[in-house]
């Protein structure tokens, strides 16, 4: 055997640094990049839509509204944002804590019970409060008569304010953060937490120095879900009379007739959300967040004892009181003075239609999240990575825009087929997409893409890449590779992608509201046709049923997490 | 017939300046040839785009007489039939021991693949444990299986990337040991990287040590301890001292510590500086020896002690001294070469 | 699993094509698009579907996204109604084209002549009146005049009304300024805007609530939702709205403002005469007297008398503006509301 040693690299070598010929791998890598980027566009068509807008010249709303009432969505926009995301964190972060690292009583009642909240659509929650807590309302009347207070006499929090959207949105929104959170602290290797608890840190120092950093990822992804439905909310804000971004746009489009105008109202508010993801990557840019560690055993949790046992029960306890059980409560209450005409055949429709298009839809949002989110860790081109970001941007924009934004391309297909169709073949096919159900998904696709996006990519990053490499060496192509590996790994990820957006679509009205085929109901559409009619009583019954089906996932949700710990630690 | 690998002129590149350069080797059936370096040399880059998961730049690899790599063309890992045991094992955490095994072997017909996974774990000696997953087991069980995976599609090259780092550094050796009693009962070609000299003394057949990219020698154990390539893999082998001399004709070199021969001519005129690497053990205490040091370290070895000793021009040598002689810190003793031939370098050398 | 996600998906994107929209033209159809809610109309089409056999399908939405998907759907738009509240939205249909004259005597005859377009692009079919509601205990009738007095200083901190979002108080702003011009109206909003008790914010019960709660004495709300809170079936609801009485503005002058709900026949109606016949069918007594019996509105038809709760108010003068004009001036009246600081 001869030692063949080379010592310097050859002029060639040297020199080839520019672009290198395409090799089998980036052949691969650029099928990925232009597939993914093909999806990711499709996708995100009607947010392209809405943006192509901004091409068009302007009818000089635009200066108006810069004039008058622009500085004012945008203090607004920004404060609930902000508010929304301290109350998100502070209530998802601090009960995803408790639950996952402390023992006290209640504990594994309220793993779950902390999802419910979710289930509860954000404008109900608004509607059912004010109906409880406004001047008119009982708990005031109740007060007055009490004390013979009138009006003026007495201080009392005024629900319909920037604040009260801030209090309804984040009881309705943290449970996303406590959500992901807590998978993320479960996740953790136990061995990083001990190793600071032997370094000498306390729980606390340990918690923000090593735990909250580690499950960073997760909080991230929890809060930004939080605040781009935000961002997206229309019913909370319009009903509280709060003026932000979104009730600008529809002020804009409908109010002063121009869509150019609301468009432009959008890609700012798109623009606010870009920036807030940038800045979340670029301060991360440096982290990795797979956990190297092979060995975990179960938690050991912290046993509280005494007063913070009780202080632990009392901070869990809250939101749940006030996210669902007062609110569904009261929902019950007015639901039952109407039970006698309410519960129908029809009332069972609305049930079914519900359920099946909130199945379908988080179906049919999970298969392109998978499909980017993989390409992505085998491809991490830049063009991959931003059509993902893109494809994921429909979450921040309001359904009514989306939902514009996709009767706009879909007629257009339909019509210029129709027409080409007549020309050729004196044939018309007439509205082919329009008006179907089909139009209805693409909308909640768009719109809810992040949710399974963020979920799947949340998994995926937890998949250390020697496990991809050690399956590609074991002679798996990377299609093998994802059906044998990664998708049992990820099953958690993936049923959590599912059932978020299955709660979500359950709970969505303006898109629903537009694009829904003749005589097709939902619950939601029900639900808000009487509540917006201010006939709070007579629309509980289809509000407290999308609560009701919104339960049965989201518990299953927190078994599956709390099982997984177990069974696969990765 | 052809090698089971070789590596021609192979220079591995991310974005930037090539991380591997110009790397040629051939590893013969059934050896165990190991890759060492400091952190950083590119002994682990080498290792990936031999399994395919990096394109090379230049340069061409050959598995088993078929070509997998070169500029522009890049056979994926899945298809080049080599195994790999990861750094981290990166075992299936959801399949059981015995699932993990089957991976690679799939294809197999259930009878033969049930077979394979029960002679591999017993190869391995995990019969035990075969329904049990991966996070039940020890550190040294979870390594085992990750060997036992790699070997099971019978592949041509077994590539094996820092496989004891996470192990406890008591039981390295003996596992070295054992992987290497696997290796050669399974009768299949090898290639390791570490960083860890004596984990490459315990299984590889030829070590190639790498800085800065470059292979500076591929050579046995035994080569590299008395024959090194340069002053670096001098310094990174075993121990030892460069210490400056000057040439004297035909192959001789005069040091501080007297006449040497060297191992090689070096063709250079009398009187040239030159540098030439000097072990513990080419040093005798002699206390009729013209040469003096000062004793200035000592740790104790069993049968030897290894002192640190500094010369009268101030440069700092090591020494072997069995333990019969016991010399105390700071004592004045007589030291000289033994009879053998060193190593030396022309001083132009940079070391790595 | 692979094979469960493939056939799910399959089938899933398979039944999504199938329009659920009855295409088949088989049995005679009506398909319509309501941004009026199904409670309020369902009843209606039902009862005629009974007489006539004609299917009615329907969507409902929000009055600007279902303008927006007719103008997109264009000539193959599946559409034959729009039915829509409030005249600004019917104009904006016609002057998006997407709608097309009703030749139809019979509503001719039913509907009076300002509550029909001039061009029979749309026709009006329920009338709601957007009067001064005023706290029988606190203000004395006599102290109030006509919406413009509403900006007086004296009514400082006193009246309730709801957001400029609504397209209720756009139509009452257009309404001001077709009459006294931009400017003025732009000074009396300020004063209004200065008068207010609280900052704008829910429904037009919830300015009724507020004022029988005690927040302000005056509130200005449409007719029907007075009406509906006192014949609902909440006590509650009834109670507190039996403390406000209805003050009609502008008697000596143009008349209170009123506004309609309509319907426009689409310029791609395929089911032209069906859906004529289904306006006509809303337009006779007997469905106007369920209108104004169920949803508290008063009756398009002069010959049919409104419910007993709005004859209780008396009898009024309606502004008698072509309320066309009230679609052409909405835009003006939401940057107006913007400058003025209504919120």
């Amino acid at each position: 055997m001869v030692a063949r040693v080379g010592t310097l690299p050859t002029t060639e070598s040297r020199g080839s640094h520019g672009p290198r010929p395409a090799s089998s791998i980036e052949r691969g890598s650029r099928l990925w990049t232009l597939g993914g980027v093909a999806l990711a566009l499709l996708l995100a068509t009607p947010v392209l839509v809405i943006l192509g807008f901004l091409l068009l010249p302007g009818s000089g709303s635009w200066e108006h509204l810069a004039a008058t009432v622009l500085p004012v969505y945008v203090a607004n926009s920004l404060l609930l944002t902000l508010g929304v995301a301290i109350g998100t964190l502070i209530i998802g972060v601090g009960t995803a804590w408790l639950t996952s690292m402390c023992r006290f009583p209640g504990r594994r009642i309220f793993e779950w019970a902390l999802l419910l909240p979710m289930a509860m659509p954000a404008y109900i929650i608004a509607y059912t409060y004010t109906g409880m807590l406004d001047f008119a309302g009982p708990v005031q009347t109740w007060l007055r008569a009490l004390t013979g207070w009138g009006y003026g006499d007495y201080w009392f929090p005024e629900v319909r304010s920037l604040g009260g959207a801030v209090a309804m949105l984040t009881l309705v929104l943290y449970p996303y953060v406590y959500l992901l959170t807590r998978a993320a602290f479960l996740a953790q290797s136990l061995c990083v937490l001990e190793v600071s608890r032997a370094l000498g840190n306390g729980p606390w120092r340990t918690f923000f120095q090593v735990a909250l950093p580690l499950a960073r990822p997760g909080i991230v992804a929890g809060v930004s879900l939080a605040l781009m439905e935000t961002l997206a909310d229309y019913g909370t804000v319009q009903y509280f009379g709060v003026q932000t971004f979104t009730t600008g746009i529809f002020r804009t489009w409908y109010g002063l007739g121009d869509p150019v105008g609301a468009a432009q109202l959008s890609s700012l508010l798109l623009g606010f959300v870009l920036v807030l993801i940038t800045l979340e990557r670029f301060s991360r840019r440096r982290g990795r967040y797979h956990q190297t560690s092979q060995r975990e055993r179960p938690i050991h949790r912290y046993q509280l004892g005494g007063r913070r046992a009780w202080a632990a029960v009392a901070l869990c306890a809250l939101p749940v009181a006030l996210g669902f059980v007062i609110p569904a409560t009261q929902l019950g209450a007015w639901a039952l003075t109407i039970a006698h005409t309410a519960y129908d055949a029809r009332f069972l429709e609305l049930v079914l239609n519900s359920l099946g298009l909130a199945a379908a839809a988080a179906m049919l949002a999970l298969l392109p999240a998978l499909l980017l989110g993989y390409g992505k860790r085998l491809h991490p081109t830049r063009p991959l990575r931003a059509a993902a970001r893109i494809a994921g941007l429909g979450y921040a924009i309001p359904s009514t825009i989306i939902a514009i934004g996709v009767i706009i391309p879909l007629a257009w297909f339909d019509n210029t087929l129709d027409a080409w169709l007549r020309a050729s073949f004196q044939v018309s096919s007439g509205l082919l997409l329009s008006g179907t159900l089909a139009a209805l998904l693409l909308a909640y696709v768009t719109r809810f893409l992040a949710v399974s996006l963020q979920t799947v990519d949340a998994g995926l990053g937890k998949i250390r890449p020697s496990l991809d490499d050690a399956g590609r060496s074991l002679g798996l192509v990377p299609t093998q590779v994802l059906w044998r590996i990664h998708i049992p790994l990820l099953r958690g990820s993936l049923l959590t992608a599912l059932l978020l957006v299955f709660v979500d679509v359950l709970k969505e009205l303006p898109a629903t509201l537009i694009l829904r085929p003749f005589n097709f109901n939902t619950l939601a559409v029900r639900a808000f046709e009487l509540a917006s009619d201010e006939r709070l009583a007579d629309s509980a019954p289809a509000a407290l049923t999308i609560v009701l089906a919104g339960l049965l996932p989201v518990i299953l949700l927190s078994r599956y997490i709390t099982r997984s710990r177990h069974v696969q630690p990765t | 017939m052809s090698n089971p690998l070789e590596l021609r002129e192979v220079s591995v590149a991310y974005d930037g300046p090539p991380v591997v350069r110009n790397v040629s080797l051939d590893l013969e059936v059934g050896t165990i040839g190991c890759f060492i370096g400091p952190s950083g040399c590119g002994k682990s880059t080498l290792l990936r785009a031999i399994a395919g998961f990096e394109p090379v730049q230049h340069g061409e690899i050959w598995l088993d007489g078929r070509r997998v790599a070169a500029p522009g063309f890049s056979l994926p890992p899945e298809s080049r039939r080599v195994g790999m045991v990861f750094q981290d094992f990166a075992l299936f955490p959801h399949l059981s021991v015995a699932g993990n095994l089957a991976v690679g072997i799939r294809k197999l017909p259930q009878r033969d693949r049930r077979d394979r996974v029960a002679t591999l774990l017993k190869l391995v000696d995990l019969t035990q444990c075969a329904d049990l997953y991966p996070h039940q087991l020890s550190g040294g069980m979870q390594q085992r299986v990750a060997l036992a995976r790699a070997l099971a599609p019978r592949p041509t090259v077994l590539l094996l990337d820092e496989p004891f780092s996470s192990i406890d550094t008591t039981l390295r050796e003996q596992l070295a040991h054992e992987v290497r009693a696997v290796l050669l009962r399974e009768g299949v070609t090898a290639v390791l990287v570490t960083h860890d000299q004596l984990e490459a003394f315990a299984v590889a057949d030829r070590i190639g040590v790498l800085a800065k990219g470059e292979l500076r020698q591929w050579d046995s154990a035994l080569e590299l301890y008395q024959n090194p390539a340069d002053p670096f893999v001098a310094g990174f082998i075993g121990q030892g001292v460069i210490l400056p001399c000057s040439t004297l004709p035909p192959r001789q070199v005069m040091t501080e510590l007297g006449k040497a021969d060297t191992l090689h001519a070096h063709g250079l005129a009398p009187g040239t500086a030159m540098e030439v690497l000097i072990r513990p053990d080419d040093l005798i205490d002699d206390p009729t020896a013209p040469c003096r040091a000062t004793v200035i370290e000592r740790s104790f070895r069993g049968d030897a002690y290894l002192y640190g000793l500094r010369l009268a021009s101030g440069n700092r040598v090591l020494a072997l001294i069995p333990s019969q002689r016991e010399y105390r810190l700071g004592e004045t003793i007589g030291l000289r070469l033994v009879e053998r031939k060193l190593a030396a370098f022309a001083p132009q050398h940079v070391s790595g | 699993m692979k094979s469960h996600f493939r056939s799910l998906t399959i089938a899933i994107v398979m039944t999504s094509f199938i329009p659920v929209a009855p295409t088949l033209a088989a049995d005679e159809e009506v398909n319509v698009y309501s941004s009026r809610k199904e409670e309020l109309i369902k009843p209606l089409f039902d009862r005629f579907t009974e007489q006539t056999g004609i299917t009615v399908n329907l969507v409902t939405a929000k009055a600007g996204a279902l303008l927006e998907r007719l103008q997109r759907e264009g000539a193959n738009s599946p559409a034959d109604l729009l039915i829509t509240v409030d005249a600004g939205n019917l104009h904006r249909a016609k002057a998006a084209g997407v709608t097309q004259p009703m030749r139809s005597d019979t509503l001719t005859e039913a509907v009076p002549e300002s509550y029909r377009d001039p061009q029979g692009h749309w026709v009006g079919l329920t009338v709601r009146a957007r009067p001064i509601l005023y706290v029988k205990d606190k203000v004395d009738p006599a102290s109030l005049s006509t919406y413009e007095a509403l900006a007086d200083p004296a009514f400082k901190d006193s009246i309730c009304i709801r957001s400029s979002d609504n397209i209720y108080n756009q139509s009452l702003v257009a309404s001001m300024i077709a009459t006294h011009g931009v400017e003025a109206t732009e000074t009396w909003a300020k004063g209004l805007v200065a008068n207010l008790a609280r900052s704008p914010k829910g429904g037009d019960r919830d300015q009724i609530k507020a004022a029988a709660a005690g927040e302000c004495s005056l509130a200005i709300a449409n007719t029907y939702y007075l009406a509906g809170m006192l014949t609902g079936e909440s006590e509650n609801d009834r109670k507190t709205a039996e403390q406000l009485a209805v003050f009609w503005p502008n008697q000596d002058g143009r008349g209170a403002h009123v506004n309609v709900s309509g319907a426009a026949l689409t310029a791609a109606a395929k089911n032209q005469e069906a859906a004529i016949a289904l306006v006509e069918f809303l337009a006779n007594p007997e469905s106007q007297a369920w209108y104004a019996e169920t949803n508290g509105e008063y009756p398009v038809r002069t010959d049919v008398p409104p419910s007993q709760t709005l004859a209780a108010w008396g009898e009024f003068k309606a502004d008698s503006l072509n309320l066309a004009r009230l679609g052409e001036l909405n835009a003006e009246a939401v940057k107006l509301m913007d400058r003025a600081g209504w919120r």
